[in-house]
């Protein structure tokens, strides 16, 4: 396998790009494609590095994380173990997921639920739109959901007449706000409580005008805000943590109650989950509620885990439904190298300790999965070209924290020699093929001594042009590299110069 | 079959190639986690565990004996109503759109599941019991209107400071413990088990039953990570553990 370390070429940008704009409230906007929007990763993290507002707010944030997540991970004596077991079920999972996903749905429609299929983000679309329209009603309650991010359910829904409202509160923001979420555990962790305050008094027709910026008092604002809603709400829309296959159990996990609420109180729930959810058995799930609430909120377990199986009679939502969702996951699953992606539990732990993902934020991704699992994810997903493996220092934080023991690195690395080996020289883009024309030249220069010596006098040449120890910019072709870092100026002296010179002096 | 349903199994098998493996590996998961903790369920070791992480999350946790439970579920919910009052005067903004509760000093109310320890509700004297069933549920309206709720548990781990609720008739409807402001859970000691997997298996005795686990009262932490509790669950958790 090839190792390819450094940047990509430059691509052409993927329409409008998020402007970064900390004076104003307003957010980037909803996209046609959640997977794929926004400017590309470099220009994206070139503009997000220039607002130092979002690297205050989450450089803060992620530490506090970081922090949180470490004590309470100290404190099981058998983490790795549990961590080898998650990993383990995941890819036992994925190898029989057939049968698994008709052992779920057969135990699900036994207990009164109803499971539809869907290929991809329009299908699940659909089927939830004519579900909700049976129900006649114009409004839904919404429990944060990774998978109806990723489809654009609420936008469709909208197209429907339907408002999909929704209620976890940093999900509420960034919906108030006309924004994309930036992190899969806290949305908007791109927000400070100042923004959030005047983004409700902005958008939220009963907030309190009064209302400060102490987080108490905006989250009872939201409260207030969301109360009537879910006692009236016909119909609510959830996402799923965990489907068990032989109990047909599925698992929703939070801690603002906002979760129970929809679960409980409205007549019908829909969930749509990726196929990829599931556990075999339920005492499967004594291991992942180990590891998920320490790894993703960093506490020992999150306020509040809901478990139902199709419908009780009497208690709870009296009609079921729940899709399961393709929408690129079997693509994931043909690809044999980046195939334990699919092992994710949506922790976000990756996204925290990520060098990268700490300085640039969510956005610049320009995914609904950010950090370094959104990195092999999306692409994988979307089965598209992409810079986002190259947003990494491959330091390797994310395989150390990630719960599952998904090898992010490894596969980042994997993506990487696809896509060079994908794109050199092959496309009509001038930097394709000067990065072609150069991978060349320095195979020929380094493949014989004598021409490799005299290549290493080119770049004392460069201190001609260097400032202070630095290049800001070179001419083109070097211009595609100094155009999103600086070079330091070349030593004095190359190593082998240096050596000759020092067996003379013996 | 559903024509989706059909590609995506036939997607999935593609994208497997030979390596699905319908014989099954479970036998190659490894699992040398605890499967149990050092301390049996209900010793001392184990009750100081659960009372340090319940109050770590900000429960109020209180020791007491049978006998003692009507008088302690009395001062419980008369508490309530003055810190009511506190909250509803320094947090709340917008006291129009909240839900109608009694007035404070006015008659106090309570729902307790219909299997609920009668003998418990003795204390009360003066308070609206409300009985909630299956068969006889309060509508979300009526529970938005009551000020607490009193249940049982089905067990409790002490690792994690969490209570879990299978909605058997002594724990009611998974509404009633939602809606009220405050929860009032009775927990047995010899139910109180040390680590997760203790209670998982417990529970997969009844798999199907729905299940609430709780972990003190609820909780955000989703502006700029800063715990707030108390948002759209019961801002107060009482558990009353009994010896």
């Amino acid at each position: 396998m090839s190792t390819f370390l450094g940047m990509p070429s430059a691509r052409t940008g993927r329409g409008p790009s998020p402007s970064a704009a900390p004076d104003t409230l307003a957010g980037v906007g909803r996209p046609e494609d959640p997977l794929h929007w926004g400017a590309s990763f470099p220009d994206a993290a070139k503009a997000a590095l220039d607002n130092d507002q979002l690297r205050r707010n989450l450089g803060k944030a992620t530490s506090t994380i970081r922090t949180k997540r470490a004590r309470v991970v100290d404190e099981v004596p058998d983490w790795e173990a549990l961590r080898d077991t998650g990993s383990a079920v995941k890819t036992d999972v994925m190898a029989r997921l057939p049968e698994l996903l008709e052992e779920l749905e057969r135990n699900v429609t036994a207990r009164g639920g109803v499971v539809h299929w869907a290929r991809d983000a329009a299908e699940a679309n659909r089927i939830v739109a004519s579900l909700v329209r049976e129900k006649e009603t114009d409004e839904v309650v919404k429990v944060k959901s990774m998978a109806t991010q990723e489809i654009g359910l609420n936008e469709a829904l909208a197209e429907e007449g339907i408002a999909a409202v929704e209620t976890d509160l940093a999900e509420l923001i960034v919906q108030l706000a006309d924004d994309m979420p930036s992190h899969i555990l806290v949305p908007a962790i791109h927000r400070n409580r100042t923004e959030i305050r005047d983004i409700f008094l902005e958008r939220m027709a009963d907030a309190p005008p009064d209302l400060t910026d102490v987080p108490r008092e905006l989250a009872m604002a939201a409260r207030a805000h969301l109360r009537r809603k879910f006692l009236s709400a016909k119909v609510a829309i959830s996402g799923a943590n965990f489907a068990v296959a032989d109990t047909g159990t599925l698992a929703v996990v939070e801690s603002e109650g906002n979760g129970r609420m929809c679960l409980t109180l409205p007549e019908t729930l829909i969930t749509v989950m990726g196929i990829e959810k599931l556990v075999p058995t339920f005492d499967d799930l004594e291991v992942f509620l180990q590891l998920l609430p320490r790894s993703s909120t960093g506490e020992r377990m999150n306020p509040y885990t809901s478990m139902w199986t199709g419908v009780t009679p009497g208690d709870g939502p009296q009609e079921f439904h729940l899709v399961l969702l393709d929408n690129g996951r079997t693509k994931v699953l043909a690809d044999e190298a980046g195939r334990s992606a699919l092992n994710c539990i949506r922790c976000s732990a990756c996204l925290n300790v990520c060098p990268v993902y700490e300085r640039v934020g969510g956005h610049a991704y320009g995914s609904v999965y950010p950090g370094p699992i959104g990195a092999i994810l999306t692409p994988q997903l979307t089965g598209e070209q992409s810079d986002l493996p190259y947003a990494s220092t491959l330091c390797g934080a994310c395989y150390e924290v990630c719960p599952v023991k998904i090898d992010i690195p490894s596969i980042l690395v994997e993506l990487r020699a696809r896509e060079v080996s994908l794109t050199a020289g092959s496309s009509g883009d001038t930097a394709d093929r000067v990065w072609s024309a150069a991978m060349k030249a320095a195979s020929f220069a380094m493949a014989d001594g004598a021409r490799f010596r005299r290549a290493a006098r080119v770049p004392r040449l460069l201190r001609a042009i260097s400032r202070n120890g630095v290049i800001k910019r070179l001419p083109f072709p070097g211009s595609l590299w100094t155009r999103s870092r600086d070079l330091m100026e070349p030593p004095k002296q190359t190593f082998r110069d240096w050596w000759a010179g020092r067996e003379e002096q013996r | 079959m559903t024509d989706a349903k059909a590609e995506i199994l036939s997607r999935i098998r593609a994208a497997l190639g030979s390596e699905e493996d319908s014989a099954g590996t479970a036998g190659a998961v490894p699992r040398e986690y605890r499967s149990a903790g050092e301390h049996a369920p209900g010793s001392a070791a184990v009750l100081a565990l659960l009372i340090d992480r319940l109050e770590d999350y900000k429960a109020h946790v209180h020791r007491t004996a049978p006998a003692e439970i009507p008088a302690l579920l009395a001062r419980l919910i008369a508490e309530r109503s003055a810190e009511r009052q506190e909250v509803g005067s320094s947090n709340y903004r917008s006291p129009d759109v909240l839900p109608t509760t009694p007035e404070a000093g006015g008659r106090r109310s309570v729902v307790v599941p219909s299997g609920l320890e009668p003998g418990w509700l003795s204390g009360l004297a003066g308070v609206d019991v409300r009985t909630d069933s299956r068969d006889a549920p309060l509508s979300a309206a009526e529970l938005d209107e009551t000020d607490a709720v009193v249940t049982a548990a089905r067990v409790a781990v002490a690792e994690t400071g969490t209570i879990v609720l299978d909605g058997e008739p002594d724990q009611g409807r998974r509404a009633i413990s939602l809606v009220p402001d405050v929860h009032v859970c009775v927990v047995r000691t010899d139910q109180v088990v040390q680590t997760v997997p203790e209670a998982v298996r417990l529970l997969g005795t009844d798999p199907g039953r729905p299940l609430t686990w709780i972990s003190g009262p609820s909780a955000t932490s989703d502006i700029e990570l800063e715990r707030v509790e108390g948002v759209h669950g019961p801002r107060t958790l009482h558990v009353v553990l009994v010896s």
